[in-house]
């Protein structure tokens, strides 16, 4: 009955993935290629061959563009110069650091936007009286609270975690909110017609009707919780550890070497990824034999 | 059925219902009576206004009356909500599209608490009973039109409501469809002994299913006339071309037009004529 099986759909995005991280790369060293430094290569006897571009472009220079086969080396290069840890071990380690943080924040800010959701379905007086301020809570700028809470919080996870949170709930509540509400009017005088209650009308009705809408905003706040963990780490109240930490040290450190920042740069977006993809497979999972639930 | 033999399964009296909008008072509904008996195909019928589906979702307790009672098998019709006495199909088939059949027709049920071996095998009965058992296990996108409605049919019934409540059931549908429905739910009406109450546009459909068809004019609602289709049953595609299902259906067309009204004043009836016409562009 599924024409399109969810894991044929996931390969199929990977394949295309690759296929546009190729052209990604292509682009990049092809810039360099016309206007970016001159290109040095040392063959194994020591003799060195210089490729210079016809133009020069500032932006794709070696110190704004590193090669991407630097950004390779450095992978592979210990961190820090007396360390034995390479600097790939080391952005593992920082991605697992600010991803447990990330989901926590993504947990605790999908469950309260759910639950404010689910109260301003059932109270419009709630919904007036709190929505301006959830609202209002957004226009800051997280770069000028998160400094705020994690000092209040003390270093470390707690502080972290609300940030996160508090990037990941607004979405989802916003969602959630219009997915609650929207059942076809006649569906819900269906259920009052056999005498169901909210309870009921809430988890046979209005949550299943809501979940693509869910999703939706669960993808948003899947990404929007690692900003949070990396913006809530790289605070003067945050972290030693994780990617927020790590981009910046490394931003100190990037004129002396421009391939670590762009590493981290690469981990964070890999990490956002892996948020993102394992949202949509659950998505696929929850919405399956729904119509069109694989395009989503 | 619940009730006792002789008593009325719907007892409408005195019934009024006005609508308080931005633009002023509207009122929908002026002292409607209306008595039905267990076991009656009763069509409510006339122009769009006419308040005949404020009247169906008054009988349902999907809203309240202004004034007047409303009273299902001798309570209150909150009471025979809460009792789940109504069975309800809209226009639309409103199927929950992440449920398959089966599970949309089980929905009643499984609100009522029915565990889960009783309630299979009441919705195996209903698939049967509207000829979809072989669609169990689709989901509603995958059917027609009819056949969704079908299946909204079947859930309606599933909780064996004493009272069924259709609103433009087959409004939607081409006339075809439309037809061969008619001909189902007459079988499956005279099957399960359940009381109807079926709005409609359509005066060959409320012919052909009904004993009586309420005829109502608009602006304030009130009801004109109840006409007793007297054709005999079961009615089939014969009936549609007797003599006498014509002169019926002539008969309820007069009455919306003003012409056979008993008893009524002339100015309500001359609207309803006024807004059939309107009623007919849209």
């Amino acid at each position: 009955m599924q024409s399109r099986s969810p894991i044929r759909a996931v390969v199929r995005g990977a394949l295309l993935g690759l296929l546009f991280l190729a052209f990604i790369v292509a682009v990049w060293e092809g810039a360099k290629a016309l206007g970016g430094d001159p290109w040095r290569f040392t063959d194994a006897a020591g003799n060195e061959t210089v490729y210079t571009p016809p133009f020069k472009w500032s932006i794709v220079d070696d110190l704004s563009l590193p090669h991407v086969w630097k950004v390779w080396d450095a992978l592979n290069a210990p961190v820090q110069r007396q360390q034995e840890q390479s600097l790939a071990a080391y952005l593992v380690g920082a991605a697992v650091y600010t991803g447990r943080e990330a989901a926590l924040g993504f947990l605790v800010g999908g469950l309260l936007g759910l639950a404010l959701a689910a109260l301003f379905v059932h109270s419009k007086l709630a919904e007036r009286a709190f929505m301006p301020y959830i609202v209002a809570s957004q226009t800051i700028p997280i770069l000028a609270l998160a400094p705020l809470i994690c000092l209040a919080f003390g270093n470390g996870l707690v502080g972290i975690v609300i940030v996160a949170s508090y990037l990941t709930f607004f979405p989802v509540t916003i969602a959630e909110l219009r997915g609650l509400t929207s059942p076809d009017p006649r569906a819900v005088e269906l259920m009052r017609s056999v005498a169901a209650s909210r309870w009921t009308i809430f988890w046979k009705l209005r949550m299943p009707a809501s979940l693509p809408y869910l999703f939706a905003a669960l993808k948003i706040a899947a990404t929007a919780s690692i900003v949070g963990a990396i913006v809530g780490e790289g605070n003067p109240g945050g972290s030693q550890f994780g990617l927020g930490r790590a981009i910046l040290n490394f931003n100190e450190q990037y004129i002396t070497g421009p391939e670590k920042l762009w590493a981290a740069m690469i981990a964070a977006a890999l990490l956002g990824l892996a948020f993102f993809v394992a949202v949509r497979l659950l998505e696929l999972f929850t919405l399956r034999g729904r119509p069109n639930a694989a395009l989503g | 059925m619940s009730g006792q033999p002789g008593t009325s399964v719907v007892a409408i009296s005195g019934v009024s219902k006005v609508f308080e909008t931005a633009g002023g008072r509207t009122t929908a509904l002026e002292d409607i009576n209306l008595s039905i008996a267990p076991g009656e195909f009763v069509s409510l019928i006339g122009p769009s206004g006419c308040g005949k589906s404020t009247l169906l979702r008054l009988i349902g307790d999907l809203t309240a009356p202004t004034s007047g009672t409303v009273t299902i098998n001798g309570k209150p019709a909150r009471r025979a909500r809460l009792d789940r006495e109504y069975g309800i199909v809209f226009q639309a088939p409103v199927l929950f599209d992440w449920r398959t059949v089966q599970a949309n027709v089980a929905l009643p049920l499984e609100v009522k608490g029915m565990g889960a071996a009783e309630r299979d095998a009441r919705v195996r009965a209903m698939l049967e009973l509207v000829e979809l058992k072989d669609f169990a296990r689709h989901h509603p996108y995958q059917l027609s039109g009819g056949m969704q409605q079908r299946v909204s049919i079947a859930r309606a019934l599933s909780i064996e409501p004493s009272i069924l409540l259709m609103d433009e059931p087959f409004g939607a549908l081409d006339e075809m469809t439309r037809e061969r429905l008619n001909t189902e739910v007459q079988r499956i009406w005279q099957q399960t002994e359940t009381t109807v109450v079926f709005v409609t546009h359509s005066i060959p459909e409320a012919v052909f299913l009904s004993s009586k068809v309420v005829v109502m004019s608009p602006r304030p609602g009130r009801i004109v006339r109840v006409i007793d289709i007297d054709l005999p049953r079961p009615r089939t595609d014969d009936t549609r071309e007797s003599t006498r299902y014509f002169s019926l259906i002539t008969e309820v067309r007069e009455t919306l037009r003003g012409r056979r009204a008993e008893g009524g004043d002339g100015a309500p009836v001359a609207s309803a004529e006024r807004t059939m016409a309107e009623g007919a562009v849209g």
